[in-house]
């Protein structure tokens, strides 16, 4: 790791001030980014630390708008009663993401605002048509996630909360790498006022996306049934060490079914 | 960097660079070399240490994050002539084979004990609102971030499960 200076901020406009100075990065759990400046693929000058600012920390539910602050960790989210009563779907995702010392420290807005390919939060937020807020403007979950490891976050500016419509219908199914827990292919299915919407994640070469021909099929009958033999492209999915992307591609569907059966409860 | 631990219930001050991870101050800074540097990367969990009640692996935080946060390691859990139950346990079930990932192994079991105690749910769990009882499935999820190479799970399994009071495998 190389040299940084190190701020802890105790509110959002002080974190905001304090990134004006050098190379700056916003650091929330750590769980991805003091890895990365460990190997050198991060080297900020200076590392602004939001893990104690409180205004961030929490999760308000009013009707059927969750809004999730950006550090809540993932085991709060996994265990919160009334949203597990609202959106189960959700706390399932979380208490899949790594291990019980990653949900302790790693947070909702820092999975987002790094959008990692292979991430189980930007399925659902995209799937939900969720919105992401920050310190200075909301963006659709839509606009938001733009690339690998790449968002429509502008520099200095820092994910405050995520905040969506609780669906009528909503589940969630990975395939974890059994190492890591990432996910390998993992699909969120939401049905919802918009119609349904199924967003992968773990198995596009530009990040989480949308599939056309699920939501096509799930539109017509929200029943796992409604995918029996179908098949989607492998054009643009990932291929690694861990699974092809004609592999990727099977699983998709496979996810997607599970994902419905869990969302038909 | 000036920060301030408690420490197994010692204050502990340290003057350390800011890149300084929790790991590495606890060993190098403060001589307790019990938490042990497996990948330093998050995966292997031989680095856990309880941090607020909470464990969490003390390779993955910076030291100056914790100022003023109290931390538990290996060594404020027992001692070689006081044993705490689950040390002891390990020791009776051959709960290792190297060694290496025994003091993370031992400070997760402790928090994880405490945290079904206080009712938190795992995945696993069929009721999560219910007591659970620590089968051997509940607890490989609930001590899925421990790694063991030696593969002595088995026998670190039987040595949690006699701590806890679960029924026999």
């Amino acid at each position: 790791m190389y040299s940084v200076n190190y701020h802890r901020a105790n509110s959002v406009d002080d974190a905001a001030k304090m990134a004006e100075a050098g190379d700056a990065k916003f650091l929330s759990g750590g769980m991805t980014l003091i890895p990365a400046m460990k190997t050198r693929l991060a080297a900020p000058s200076d590392l602004i630390d939001l893990t104690h600012i409180s205004e961030l920390k929490g999760i308000t539910i009013s009707g059927r708008t969750v809004t999730i602050g950006a550090g809540t960790i993932h085991y709060d989210v996994a265990t919160h009663t009334d949203l597990k009563a609202l959106c189960p779907a959700l706390c399932h995702l979380a208490s899949h993401i790594g291990d019980p010392a990653v949900r302790h420290r790693g947070t909702i807005g820092g999975s987002v605002a790094n959008n990692d390919p292979a991430a189980d939060y930007p399925s659902a937020l995209l799937a939900m048509g969720a919105t992401i807020i920050t310190n200075q403007r909301e963006i659709a979950a839509e606009d938001f996630f733009t690339g690998l490891f790449e968002t429509a976050l502008e520099e200095g500016e820092i994910v405050t909360a995520v905040t969506f419509e609780v669906p009528e219908k909503s589940g969630y199914a990975k395939f974890p790498n059994p190492a890591s827990r990432y996910a390998m292919t993992g699909v969120f299915v939401a049905k919802g006022k918009d119609g349904v919407r199924v967003a992968v994640t773990g198995a596009g070469d530009n990040g989480v996306f949308r599939s056309e021909p699920l939501e096509t099929a799930l539109a017509t009958s929200f029943d796992a049934k409604a995918l029996e033999g179908l098949s989607v492209p492998s054009d643009n999915l990932m291929g690694d060490l861990h699974a092809s992307p004609e592999y990727r591609a099977n699983l998709i569907v496979v996810m997607a079914k599970r994902a419905v059966l869990a969302a038909n409860g | 960097m000036k920060t301030t631990l408690t420490v197994n219930g010692q204050l502990r001050h340290l003057d350390a660079d800011p890149r300084t991870t929790l790991l590495d101050a606890l060993r190098n800074h403060l001589n307790l070399t019990g938490s042990k540097k497996g990948c330093d990367h998050g995966q292997c969990g031989a680095c856990t240490v309880i941090v607020n009640g909470r464990r969490i692996n003390s390779c993955l935080s910076l030291a100056c994050m914790h100022d003023s946060d109290e931390v538990v390691t290996i060594e404020g859990i027992g001692t070689p002539e006081h044993l705490s139950a689950l040390q002891q346990a390990f020791v009776s079930h051959d709960g290792f084979q190297c060694g290496f990932c025994t003091p993370g192994q031992i400070c997760s079991a402790t928090a994880m004990l405490d945290e079904v105690e206080a009712g938190w749910p795992s995945h696993v769990s069929a009721d999560v609102t219910a007591k659970q009882d620590l089968t051997v499935e509940e607890i490989s999820e609930r001590m899925s971030g421990n790694l063991c190479r030696c593969s002595a799970y088995p026998n670190i399994v039987d040595a949690i499960m006699d701590v806890a009071g679960s029924a026999k495998r």
